[in-house]
């Protein structure tokens, strides 16, 4: 990019949860035994706070310069500058890595502060924020590095921290294979994202610009154009393919998001913070951040759109029958990511972005408003044993309700700026099909909320009295992030107004120059632009939210409706199949682990009985023939020694006797040989 | 310093010489005096690695003397960019497994003069640039590695310690008849490995073939490359800890340097030729077999003997791609193989030299009972996986990002061992260390410090080099590229590749 570069301070941002997390995890069990929690509190929440703040400043400092330079450099150290590759540790600070720093470190902030009261008893205190702060170093790599394998570094980091923390307690045997599903689950997407880049490199080395450092990439791309790649598929659709793959991994999209249920054994704000605010969106980050080649390729940007919408409906599906009060929002999760890579396929790039940041406010307020719940219910998660909550915790209640309004895209909530700017994107953008999706979706989506909100608030309560004794609103640490998180959920969504509206969007210019390749404005303009049909749409979509809210208002707030009806419809196979989510785990189960498993341990046969075998083998017979030979030389070869010695010795005892000692013996025998040799003679010259 | 290769070498020698006529009242001197032999060698390795002239392909540090000039024998060490890095792991891998060797206590005399020898002659393989001499430290190491295994070993010691000497030894006339032949069939009758890099074009393709297949197997045998693996788990598995920690750090690599310092420059013209099908094929199988053989495995200790195989792999394909990416991969894999597998290798002896099993399904949730040990496994855990950030990662994105260039079918099964790598190594941590605690072993203490000394310094170095590969890869680099463009302009008769 010709823009100026201003060279800034990034890297104390990245840093700083870095040295909290080493500190942490090299002498946080000493800290605490010898200082008590807080101290470990006031670390692990100081530096990524002091992280938020530099974030603030250095997003001012950002809004001084002109749009179109607002690009920030801050380059360490030389990293890898072999075999072509030319990277280095160093951060990038532009517009689309601003939104997500300050969404990292600010929601992020809130979860640290949060965790100060969730995690309070647990005695591995300093182990859960050390792994917390790495995990927000790791994301902020992810974000913030300026060449795809930097990124890559932070991309599989967050997936290890989040191995670490779905499995904290790690006692327990299945937490712990939760971890394992999402470290590896991730890891199929991984291969893909390396594919990418491999081809990536070798592609753009063939047109002479070897190069991973992305705003490199995204000046050599449109080199690329028409060169053939792999699949019979031109290179910048399989590039950009494999990235979604990668993406699908990371970001829980079908068909890679069976971890991300799984993962919600791990403690509350783990949910909170990485399976829903932030490692989530980075296959939705790394998309936009890529955007200027997934427009050259509009065959991926059609199986991103088709994918997400797929996944918000079929995520939303099962929502529907959860009971466990943290499995509704993991599929609601599932099904918002969804949201957001439809808005990407479809060309609204601002959109997904946007209804990330949204999403990050509204989520983090539910799942902490849910932790909330289940830490006054003494770690109770089953919804059916819950209800009339609103009574006993104001607060939680009410930021719940905020959040639930947010998600369901009740104007003027959050999300419903970012969502139904996507869902009429996926219209004006002519994907019908999509649009259908997103909209019985966005339906389904305040169905299962309301659901939710009514099981768990209202009506009376189902637990046992012992729960009923013990229900109170949380800790302040608790209550106040709640509170900031839910003011968010209500009016973080102002910052970009739909246009039939009002004309007011700083977010969308704030984010133009990120979005400002050629070929990616024209896809961006592209389609229908009227107010009217945008208007008669977005009434469209808020007559599902209302169909939606009803539904759930009838079935379990004023009962008149009996929802076993519906799961006894045709026999209660589909409800079944719902309330197995599809048998998907099951599926993959059946056709990939045990099959794997099985030729591993027959490999393993193969190897200790063909392969060493034939060694073994080797050595047997070496053995057996040493033995023969070992008996052919005793018994022939010596044998003929010994028989020769035996018959000379024969020959030699039998001679002797004809030594007599006689002269004139030995005379006879003489001439009677001279006589025989020359009679011999004779006859043979005849 | 002069003759710095020389003291390098012959320090362990010399300590060898101490220890074997300490009086018996002495003979807990024997571990001092190999750590402070080890130490010296470190010190000098690490004056050998500042002082390296990272811009020249020409030998460095040189000595040399004729020997027996009648049959054109010389004392010639030096190293290079390809053989520096080895210097280096030698050194500090023998240092790291003296300390590992201080729980023996069964003929410490013996031990740890064997143990000096074998550093020897590990040492002297790596900066021989005579091929007799090279030779003759190929063959010193055998006897003591032998006697390690066969005494000091488990109950199945014996059987490990001939099939390894066997197998070796197999290999090792291979490469005895390949030197004869290379001597004898050359433009001049020489061991210098110099002299018969520059004369290479001199062989017809059809001896160099032939030459070229049987130093393969010599060295494939010690890589361990498939099929020829098998006498690597049987020796693991009854080796000593120091030993498995010498035999995977350093051991293996003698295969892969061996055919970068002769097949590669001695035979160019085979190497183009045959590379992609005896290292770039068996690359790959080693890389996918090796990981899903370790999934399988029920002993801890054979189950990362496997993932020794699968990993060694990569420095095949790496080699083979004939990319500088992937060629300065490989070598820097070599390095980080020696430093990520010995440090699996000694958390496998202190689980053991408590537990006295290695049987996985027998363990559980030993994190709670050795939180530090748990944590620095699961940082070598990771290492092994590569884990970006860790060295590992660095030199198996170059590899493959090289292998791809060339191979890319190849590169994708060698990638998706990743998912499998992860796989057994979870689920192996899982079950040992996490889950409900195995009341069995309370009273189980954590790290030692001496354990603690041997893990930590390897780890720094783990880390170090994830954020600064340049420390190992500006050694290398020069020298690689340039002998990947011998093999690359010279035109071989029939390349095929799979593309």
């Amino acid at each position: 990019m010709d823009h100026p570069v201003s060279i800034s301070i990034v890297r104390y941002i990245v840093v700083l949860p870095l040295i909290g997390a080493a500190i942490n995890f090299l002498a946080g069990a000493w800290l605490q035994k010898t200082f008590g929690k807080r101290i470990i509190s006031v670390l692990g929440c100081g530096v990524v706070a002091l992280a938020f703040l530099l974030a603030v400043r250095e997003f001012f400092a950002m809004l001084a310069l002109a749009p179109d330079s607002r690009f920030m450099l801050d380059s360490l150290w030389p990293w890898i500058h072999y075999g072509g590759l030319d990277i280095d540790i160093a951060f990038w600070l532009d517009p689309l890595s601003m939104v997500m720093t300050l969404v990292v470190t600010g929601v992020g902030g809130l979860i640290h502060i949060y965790s100060t009261g969730y995690m309070h008893e647990d005695e591995s205190y300093w182990r859960f924020f050390g792994w917390l702060n790495l995990f927000t170093f790791a994301m902020l790599v992810l974000v913030l590095g300026d060449n795809l394998w930097l990124m890559f570094v932070g991309w599989e980091g967050v997936g290890l921290c989040s191995f670490a923390l779905i499995g904290f307690w790690y006692k327990v045997y299945p937490n712990t294979t939760a971890g394992n599903k999402a470290f590896i689950v991730n890891r199929i997407g991984d291969l893909a994202f390396v594919i990418a880049l491999y081809s990536l490199f070798a592609a753009l080395g063939a047109v002479g610009h070897p190069t991973l450092v992305t705003r490199e990439v995204a000046k050599y791309a449109p080199m690329l154009a028409g060169m053939p790649g792999y699949l019979g598929m031109t290179m910048v659709t399989f590039v950009t393919l494999m990235m979604f793959a990668g993406a699908t991994g990371k970001s829980a999209q079908i068909p890679l998001y069976v971890w991300l249920p799984d993962a919600m054994a791990g403690p509350t704000p783990v949910s909170a913070l990485i399976h829903a605010a932030t490692m989530v969106t980075a296959g939705v980050y790394m998309v936009a951040r890529m955007n200027f080649m997934f427009v050259m390729a509009p065959a991926t940007m059609t199986v991103v759109a088709v994918v997400g919408g797929l996944t918000a409906l079929f995520a939303a599906t099962i929502g529907i029958a959860q009971n466990d009060i943290k499995k509704v929002l993991a599929y609601s999760t599932v099904s918002q990511l969804g949201y957001m890579f439809a808005g990407l396929g479809v060309g609204a790039f601002t959109a997904g972005v946007f209804h990330l940041m949204t999403h990050a406010f509204f989520k983090a307020c539910l799942f902490l408003g849910a932790g909330s719940v289940i830490h006054s219910m003494g770690g109770e998660q089953d919804m059916r044993k819950m209800g009339g909550l609103r009574h006993h915790m104001p607060i939680t209640f009410a930021t719940f309700l905020a959040a639930t309004l947010a998600i369901s895209g009740v104007p003027p909530f959050a999300g419903f700026m970012s969502k139904d700017e996507i869902i009429w994107q996926a219209f004006a953008h002519g994907h019908t099909v999509v649009w259908g999706m997103l909209m019985v979706g966005a339906g389904i989506t305040v169905f299962y909320m309301f659901r939710q909100v009514y099981m768990t608030f209202f009506g009376d309560f189902r637990g046992t009295h012992e729960q009923e004794h013990h229900l109170h609103e949380s800790p302040p640490s608790i209550a106040y992030v709640l509170v900031v998180l839910g003011l968010l959920s209500v009016f973080g969504g102002l910052v970009k107004i739909p246009d039939f509206i009002a004309t007011f969007k700083p977010f969308e210019t704030f984010l133009e120059p990120v979005f400002s390749s050629p070929l990616t404005r024209q896809v961006v303009e592209s389609g229908i632009h009227s107010r009217g049909t945008e208007a008669a749409l977005g009434f469209v979509t808020f007559t599902m939210v209302v169909l939606g809210w009803l539904v759930a208002d009838l079935m379990y707030r004023q009962k008149t409706i009996d929802p076993e009806r519906f799961s006894a419809a045709f026999g209660g196979v589909p409800y079944n199949w719902v309330l197995n989510k599809y048998f998907v785990d099951e599926f993959y189960d059946f056709t990939v682990v045990r099959p794997y498993l099985a030729m591993t341990r027959a490999l393993a046969w193969f190897d200790l009985h063909v392969i060493d075998g034939v060694v073994n083998l080797v050595a047997t017979v070496t053995v057996l023939v040493a033995w023969l030979s070992g008996l052919f030389d005793s018994y022939v070869v010596d044998g003929l020694v010994n028989a020769a010695s035996l018959v000379t010795l024969d020959v030699g005892g039998r001679l002797r006797k004809l030594q007599t000692g006689s002269i004139n013996g030995y005379l006879y025998g003489i001439l009677a040989a001279v006589m025989v040799i020359l009679l011999v003679r004779a006859m043979l010259r005849v | 310093m002069s003759h710095a290769l020389t003291l390098i070498t012959f320090i362990p020698v010399a300590a060898m010489v101490i220890i074997l006529s300490l009086p018996p009242a002495l003979k807990d001197g024997a571990k001092w005096i190999s750590a402070v032999a080890a130490g010296l060698q470190l010190l000098i390795a690490l004056w050998i690695f500042h002082h390296f002239d990272t811009t020249t392909t020409a030998a460095q540090f040189v000595d040399k003397f004729a020997w027996m000039p009648t049959y054109h024998i010389s004392y010639f060490m030096g190293v290079d960019g390809i053989s520096v890095s080895m210097v280096l792991l030698t050194a500090l891998i023998c240092f790291i497994s003296v300390f590992a060797s201080f729980g023996i206590n069964r003929a410490e005399k013996a031990y740890y003069a064997l143990l000096m020898m074998l550093d020897a002659g590990m040492m002297g393989v790596f900066v021989s640039l005579d091929f007799f001499l090279f030779y003759i430290f190929w063959e010193v190491m055998l006897l003591p590695m032998y006697f390690l295994i066969g005494v000091w070993g488990g109950p199945r010691r014996e059987y490990a310690a001939i099939k390894f000497f066997l197998y070796t030894l197999l290999g090792s006339v291979l490469i005895l008849l390949a030197m004869l032949g290379l001597y004898f069939y050359g433009a001049q009758n020489t061991f210098d490995m110099t002299v018969l890099a520059a004369n290479a074009s001199h062989y017809t393709i059809g001896f160099q073939r032939v030459v070229w297949i049987a130093l393969f197997i010599g060295f494939a045998i010690k890589i361990p490359a498939f099929p020829f693996h098998t006498w690597l788990p049987d020796a693991h598995v009854e080796a000593p800890t120091a030993i498995s920690v010498i035999l995977a750090g350093v051991l293996l690599k003698m295969g892969t340097y061996g055919i970068l310092r002769v097949n590669f420059a001695i035979l160019p013209a085979a190497t183009h030729e045959l590379a992609w099908l005896f290292l770039g094929v068996i690359g790959t199988i080693n890389i996918v077999y090796g990981a899903m053989c370790a999934m399988a495995q029920t002993d801890y200790k054979k189950l990362i003997a496997y993932s020794s195989i699968s990993h060694m792999g990569y420095v095949m394909l790496g080699i083979a791609s004939f990319t500088a990416a992937g060629i300065d991969g490989a070598v820097l894999q070599m390095f980080n193989h020696g430093t990520i597998t010995a440090m699996l290798f000694i958390l496998v002896g202190v689980i053991y030299d408590r537990a006295h099993h290695r049987e996985i399904a027998g363990f559980g949730g030993l994190a709670q009972q050795m939180p530090i040990y748990a944590g620095m496994t699961g940082f070598a855990f990771f290492a092994g996986m590569g884990l970006p950030g860790l060295s590992a990662f660095i030199s198996e994105v170059l590899v493959l990002i090289g292998a791809w260039q060339t191979y890319p079918l190849m590169t994708v099964f060698a990638a998706a061992t990743a998912i499998l790598t992860a796989g057994y190594l979870l689920w192996t941590y899982q079950r040992i260390y996490l889950g409900p605690f195995n009341e069995k072993y309370k009273g189980f203490a954590d790290l030692s410090f001496r354990e603690g000394f041997t893990l930590v310094p390897l780890a720094i170095i783990v880390l170090i080099l994830g954020v600064y590969p340049h420390a190992i890869l500006g050694l290398l680099d020069t020298s690689l590229a340039h002998l990947n463009q011998v093999v690359l302009s010279t035109p071989a008769s029939a390349i095929a590749l799979l593309h």
